[in-house]
């Protein structure tokens, strides 16, 4: 029996069955973090949104949801830490080595909507690639945006990634870097020690005309956006990128439901006013 | 739609002339004490004369002395082990001297007729069509699959104690969705197209007009079966179950509830899955299989440093407020089709309607 359903061509395998991609370089970020610039099977240019992600597979081991955080010299860049069964060996590989790459998948960031606007980005802990690619697009074209401003926060000053990066953004101009450090006893040059929410009352921006993306735990982003309101933040001016278990990436698998939403596919990076209802509840 | 007559003694007709037009035929037979589909020898097979018993936490079958083959409602599956595989083979991986190489696993499909498929079962299928084929992306083995199936669906003459399709409007009539039609009647079936292949498969049986008075018959016992006791509340009421996250009877159920997932397994729209990487002890090639999976389990919501839904309660309202509630906000309709399923296949015999009053209970003027 056919159905209009069936009639639907079959789709790009590249996002069904892994393309190859081949490890052309690799930098280590800080301990555990590394950057693999990857070259892909393809000629033709990768497209996709700052706030996507791929699918990366390890042989024989499975595959991980990793934020793209770049495209540079026909190189795409993921920036992956090592945490697990996939991850561990992912990071480890040599240069020459092969892996799969299924992608582009989900929402990215509304990077081209938020133009004229202040961009603030709050990140916290490690899981802060897809902020991190927003900022390096934002910095890229920084003429089309306001002030930016970028609050980060991290357990210890050692687990900061990127520590030059942060140095030269902060001398761009009209870009505030602010940085916090929860569990250090002593304070650094440029760090306050505390939780990266507390660094809001520093941060210069018009809350009437700006945007805030945001990536990280959930309860930092809630405690975030409790600050925000207080700073008279619109919830609409609010963007998020959130993490779930990914099995398929393109909302078939069902594990990424945050009540009616797929994360995979009606995120990862949602406007904060969508998912409010939703947001930060224990246990859905 | 016309309906032709076909009688008992030449039923197996059907079972020849779909055999002849090409199709492995799959139906309905007891097996290990439950109503099973499988491939069909022949129409012997069928469950002559058996009904089941259900209620909360059980089913049983038993043989009567009736000539009936569809005088039961369901098994613990119809269609959806056929078409979304509790085990599927997705792609390969090979290490070769040129490098690594991945192929998409080809799904071996032929031309199936399913016979005995309800009103229920079809509805769980257009749901499963608008998931697997109508998503980001076709899922391309369920369409491999799907594109192959030819349905002869049957109006249920009666219901079972834990039926309650009239209230999600998915029965007891097949209504959509099929490319032929049964009423069984004591002395044989009222047949009727529904498909031009269907339309083709009916013009070689040896059909006589029907007449009114087994037409009435039909009308008859289809009115029978849609005395229901259970009633699902409406889609209206459940979408409140959404403003319940903090009912005291999550709490209630979650000291009752295994989370063995059952119910999850048994209900003909769950399409949870989780995939697995398999490789071959030389470490040259690796398959991607992609398995059946609940959200009863705990690595269903498992990240690093993180389990989303930890406790039982909060994975028993996943269960109850995705098919009753937020399914409605993704496919314009409930995840329940009204099969009773979950109910009877529930080792300890946890009542999703009853849990869905209790949820609602109290609070329903708060609209
Ligand atoms: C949208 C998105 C973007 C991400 N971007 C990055 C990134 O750019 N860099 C980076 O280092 N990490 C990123 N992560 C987290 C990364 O996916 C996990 O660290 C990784 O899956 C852990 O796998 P593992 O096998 O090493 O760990 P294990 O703990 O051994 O995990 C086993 C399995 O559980 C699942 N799983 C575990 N943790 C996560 C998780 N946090 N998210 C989703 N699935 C998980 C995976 O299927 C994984 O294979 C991202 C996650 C998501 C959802
Ligand atoms: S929720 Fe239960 S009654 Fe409803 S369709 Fe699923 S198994 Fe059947
Ligand atoms: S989340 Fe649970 S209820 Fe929803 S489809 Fe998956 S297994 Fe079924
Ligand atoms: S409700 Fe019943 S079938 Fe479902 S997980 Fe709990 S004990 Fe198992
Ligand atoms: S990752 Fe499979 S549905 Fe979202």
């Amino acid at each position: 029996m056919m159905t209009d359903l069936l009639s639907k061509l079959q789709t790009p395998t590249k996002l069904q069955t892994p393309i190859v991609a081949t490890l052309a370089e690799k930098q280590q970020e800080s301990p555990g973090i590394y950057t693999l610039h990857l070259a892909l099977e393809t000629n033709s240019s990768f497209d996709f949104a700052f706030g996507q992600f791929n699918m990366l597979y390890l042989f024989g081991l499975g595959e991980v949801p990793i934020s793209i955080m770049g495209w540079q010299h026909d190189l795409l860049l993921h920036t992956i830490r090592a945490v697990g069964r996939v991850t561990q060996p992912l990071v480890a590989l040599d240069i020459g080595a092969q892996l799969g790459l299924r992608g582009p998948f989900g929402q990215g960031w509304p990077l081209r909507q938020l133009e004229g606007l202040d961009l603030v980005f709050i990140t916290a802990g490690l899981g802060c690639a897809p902020v991190v690619a927003a900022i390096h697009y934002a910095v890229e074209n920084r003429s089309k945006y306001g002030r930016i401003v970028i609050l980060q926060g991290v357990k210890h000053h050692n687990d900061l990634l990127w520590q030059p990066q942060y140095e030269r953004w902060r001398d761009l101009g009209d870009c505030q870097v602010l940085l916090a450090a929860s569990e250090e006893k002593k304070r650094k040059y440029h760090w306050r020690l505390g939780m990266v929410t507390e660094l809001l009352a520093l941060a210069q921006f018009d809350s009437s005309h700006c945007a805030v993306l945001m990536c990280g735990p959930e309860i930092m982003m809630l405690a975030a956006l409790k600050q925000l309101a207080k700073h008279q933040v619109s919830d609409k001016s609010v963007y998020l990128s959130l993490e779930r278990n990914f099995q398929c990436g393109h909302g078939s698998c069902g594990h990424c439901q945050l009540g009616p939403y797929f994360v995979c596919k009606d995120g990862p990076v949602f406007h904060y006013p969508q998912i409010k209802s939703w947001f930060g509840l224990a246990g859905v | 739609m016309d309906k032709g007559f076909l009688s008992r003694q030449q039923f197996p007709a059907l079972y020849q002339v779909l055999s002849k037009a090409g199709y492995e035929v799959i139906g309905p037979t007891v097996k290990d004490g439950a109503i099973v589909f499988v491939p069909l020898a022949g129409f012997e097979q069928l469950p002559t004369g058996w009904q089941e018993q259900v209620s909360p936490g059980h089913y049983q079958l038993e043989q009567t002395a009736g000539q009936r083959c569809f005088y039961w409602n369901t098994g613990p599956q119809a269609l959806k082990p056929w078409l979304f595989k509790p085990e599927q083979h997705l792609w390969q991986a090979e290490q070769t001297a040129a490098g690594l190489c991945f192929r998409q696993t080809p799904e071996q499909a032929q031309p199936r007729a399913f016979i005995g498929l309800r009103g229920c079962d079809l509805a769980a299928l257009n749901i499963h069509d608008q998931h697997f084929l109508n998503g980001v992306l076709p899922d391309p083995y369920y369409q491999a699959q799907r594109q192959q199936l030819f349905i002869v669906a049957v109006n249920c003459a009666r219901s079972a104690d834990t039926c309650f399709c009239v209230s999600t409007s998915d029965g007891p009539a097949a209504t959509v969705g099929f490319d032929i039609l049964l009423d069984e009647l004591e002395t044989g079936f009222l047949v009727a197209s529904g498909s031009d292949q269907g339309e083709v498969i009916i013009q070689q049986l040896p059909l006589a007009k029907a007449q009114t008075k087994q037409l009435s018959e039909a009308k008859q016992q289809l009115q029978a079966a849609t005395y229901q006791q259970r009633v699902m509340p409406d889609e209206q009421q459940l979408l409140k179950l959404v403003d319940r996250l903090d009912h005291p009877q999550w709490q209630d159920v979650a000291e009752r509830c295994l989370a063995c997932g059952n119910c999850t397994l048994v209900c003909p729209t769950c399409f949870c899955s989780k995939q697995e990487s398999h490789s071959d002890v030389k470490g040259q090639q690796a398959e991607q299989v992609r398995l059946w999976d609940s959200c009863f389990s705990e690595q269903h919501s498992y990240i690093v440093g993180k389990v989303f839904r930890p406790e039982i309660s909060q994975r028993y309202r996943q269960w109850l407020t995705h098919k009753l509630a937020t399914w409605q906000q993704q496919f314009e309709r409930s995840g329940c089709v009204g099969c009773g399923r979950c109910i009877s296949w529930c080792p300890v015999g946890i009542d999703l309607i009853e849990e869905a009053q209790a949820l609602l209970q109290g609070e329903a003027d708060d609209d």
